[in-house]
């Protein structure tokens, strides 16, 4: 039982960030109807930027964690969301109104410029950091085994909560949401009652970075070793969760995000760790056997 | 006399690139000896690649506004060029590839790319049949290429079977697989069919490297036998019971390598052969009836079912016979051969060839494989220049570089028609 809630927080703690990035993909998906492959490798240079964020500060001698990890975060998400925007800038505007599997190479490529842009630049070897934020609160305690909840998942658990409901309220109230979600709907309609549809899209791309760096900080933060190559099984994951959700949807991709971290976590806790990403496609093709758009997502009406 | 508009332009890209280069170029983080990181600085590179991309967007924003604009209906010149040169191309290639070997100049070295190309033509070509003609975007075609090459090396090993013998099996089993995947599947549409395959690709390569006792994990299988010529085998004793002592020839390591280059050719053009027949049989026809407008079909009475497991099954024996090659071509398999990454240029040789156009494929895999060998001595920056060229030859031929297509039937005069008209599936 004391195990089982242990591995219920780990997995929401994972969910979480694979919950943000698939919010990346959701988005994009939503807006622009194809999938960004460059978002994981995105998600990656946020945590590259947080974590020379990082050695910046313990150069200038700012140690204490809470005022570094916002600083980080700052960082992250300005340098991220420029990286976004020029993703979309390079590998999708020119392609606009062009055959779906074109920006679909075109970003496929983007990525791998992205891995090796970093691989080059930053080496390939893995760099290691130490914790920021150590120790926890004991939540509850079964004969030997304490329930940790440690201060980092808190961060995690809170910092996702709060971009997230800050790009809620970005959605649903204030008019850049509201032209995003015209476009969603019929671009050439959004386009044709006066709103910049380049610049939403944009705007979507810069917003999906910027929860893509909160992630990567928080991977950063979490797992403490980075390279250039985590981008890919992150974004995989992640465009899983997005799918298994229901892609488009914005309240599916954290449930999927979610439901993915958990059963990764609980599948390495009583199975296998070798096969918790096996676990994981798995329960993405049952599901989508039975339900073929995903938990939360629209049926799609196809018209002759 | 340059335009303000030009120089702004390039000033704010210059600037954009100090956004994005500062952090990651201009900082690099090293790991000290003692194990901590710490920081080197460049800010002189940061410099440079700031200064090409302001030279950069300025050349290009001149250029571009000494053109104009271009209507955008109608095929450009390259289109017209190309179509023009595109009769030659054909025969001329398989030309070239035919008598290769015997060209001179032409070693080892030279046949080991040849091969290397032939097999990401073959596999291009399998692929087209899923992609290009059916329309169904597979992303983890690189299991059945995986399928194909661990079932030669399993059989040998465990069973001691010959290449000769393996070689259809091989293909048998992959396409077994094909259908064993094209079943779930079959209501997918569109990205959901992608991250399925996606997956499926990654499970296989997952279940490759952990279970070890059957394929030896990561270690993968080594001593995977070679194939022999009718029996003869090619060694270098050059006894009468060899291909060299049987043909009274001097024993020499090239002889295989020309052998494995013929059996690649020959398996390409195979593959070639079966995609243009089927082209003109109900079957093709069905895929391409899919691939413009699934509800006709469906109205039509085709077999939607039949239809897309064919074309996944087929697909998949290809990728089984090419994945075989690979096995005993290399005579050593391990699960780091069929990564991700794999099936993504796979998928761009298809896409950047031009969609269900064989010549298109066969230029691309040309254009990428060979284009990526000669970059050799690039080292480590070998793979940001091939991601750089696919990202370019989207954004300036998005249609792939034979932007014609031969429709499979026509009222009358059968013509070539620009790419644009041919769908490319919601599958």
């Amino acid at each position: 039982m004391a195990y089982a809630l242990q591995q219920l927080i780990n997995g929401i703690s994972l969910g979480m960030i694979y919950g943000l990035i698939a919010v990346g993909y959701t988005m994009v998906y939503g807006i622009i109807g194809m999938i960004n492959f460059a978002h994981g490798d995105v998600f990656m240079i946020g945590a590259f930027v947080a974590l020379i964020a990082l050695l910046l500060l313990q150069l200038g001698g700012v140690m204490d964690g809470t005022a570094a990890i916002l600083l980080m975060l700052l960082a992250s998400v300005a340098v991220t969301a420029l990286y976004g925007w020029t993703v979309e800038r390079v590998a999708y505007r020119p392609l606009r109104g062009s055959f779906r599997l074109a920006p679909l190479i075109s970003a496929i490529g983007l990525s791998i410029v992205l891995q090796n842009y970093v691989q080059v630049s930053q080496g390939a070897r893995v760099k290691p950091v130490e914790a920021v934020l150590r120790g926890g609160v004991e939540v509850f305690r079964e004969g030997d085994f304490a329930v940790q909840l440690s201060y980092m998942q808190m961060l995690i658990i809170g910092t996702t909560l709060a971009a997230l409901a800050a790009f809620t309220i970005l959605v649903t109230r204030t008019p850049l949401g509201r032209a995003m979600r015209a476009c969603e709907q019929d671009r050439k309609m959004a386009a044709l009652l006066g709103i910049d549809t380049d610049r939403t899209i944009s705007l979507t791309f810069v917003i999906g970075a910027a929860l893509a760096a909160v992630a990567g900080t928080m991977y950063l933060l979490r797992y403490g070793v980075i390279d250039f190559y985590i981008g890919f099984l992150a974004g995989v994951k992640a465009f899983t969760a997005a799918v298994l959700g229901g892609i488009g949807s914005l309240p599916g991709a954290v449930l999927g995000g979610l439901l993915i971290g958990l059963i990764e976590t609980f599948w390495s806790a009583y199975f296998s760790v070798q096969y918790k990403d096996v676990a994981a496609f798995s329960i993405l093709v049952l599901t989508l056997i039975f339900l073929p758009t995903g938990l939360l997502g629209r049926q799609e009406v196809e018209k002759v | 006399m340059i335009p303000a508009a030009a120089l702004r332009d390039a000033g704010l890209a210059a600037l954009v690139a100090l956004g994005l280069f500062a952090p990651l170029v201009g900082l690099r983080t090293d790991v000290s000896p003692t194990g901590g990181l710490f920081l080197r600085t460049r800010w002189a590179d940061v410099a440079i690649v700031c200064g090409i991309v302001f030279l950069g967007r300025l050349v290009l924003s001149l250029w571009l506004g000494q053109r104009g604009l271009r209507p955008s209906t109608g095929p450009g010149p390259w289109t017209a060029r190309l179509e023009r040169a595109g009769a030659f191309v054909a025969p001329v290639l398989l030309g070239l590839a035919v008598v290769l070997p015997f060209i001179p100049g032409i070693g080892r070295y030279e046949l080991d790319i040849g091969i290397l190309v032939l097999t990401y033509v073959m596999l291009g070509w399998g692929l087209n049949i899923v992609v290009g003609l059916a329309g169904l975007l597979d992303l983890g075609y690189v299991a059945f290429y995986a399928i194909g090459a661990y079932s030669y090396a399993l059989l040998a090993q465990y069973f001691g079977l010959s290449f000769w013998v393996c070689l259809p099996l091989a293909g048998i089993l992959a396409a077994f697989w094909g259908v064993l995947l094209g079943f779930p599947v079959l209501r997918l549409r569109g990205d959901y069919l992608a991250i399925v395959t996606l997956a499926f690709g990654e499970i296989i390569r997952v279940v490759l490297i952990n279970w070890v006792g059957l394929t030896g994990g990561p270690n993968g299988i080594g001593g995977i036998p070679r194939p022999s010529f009718f029996g003869l085998p090619f060694s270098m004793e050059g006894g009468p019971g060899t291909f060299a002592g049987f043909f009274g020839l001097e024993p020499s390591p090239t002889h295989r390598v020309i052998f494995l280059y013929y059996l690649i050719l020959g398996l390409a053009l195979l593959t070639n052969w079966v995609t243009i027949r089927l082209r003109r049989q109900p079957l093709g026809r069905a895929w391409e009836a899919l691939r413009e407008d699934e509800i006709a079909c469906r109205a039509l009475g085709i077999n939607v079912t039949t239809t897309k497991l064919s074309a996944f099954a087929l697909g998949a024996m290809f990728g089984g016979f090419a994945g075989a090659f690979f096995a005993t071509r290399q005579a050593f398999v391990s699960p780091e051969s069929f990564t991700f990454i794999e099936s993504a240029i796979i998928l761009a040789i298809v896409v950047l060839g031009g969609l269900g156009s064989q010549v298109g494929v066969a230029i691309a895999a040309l254009v990428m494989i060979g284009g990526f060998e000669l970059f050799r001595d690039l080292d480590e920056w070998r793979m940001l220049v091939f991601g750089g060229a696919m990202v370019a030859i989207m954004v300036l031929r998005p249609r792939g570089l034979v932007g014609t297509r031969t429709p499979t039937v026509a009222l009358g005069k059968k013509r070539a028609i620009s790419g644009d008209l041919v769908s490319e599936g919601h599958g």
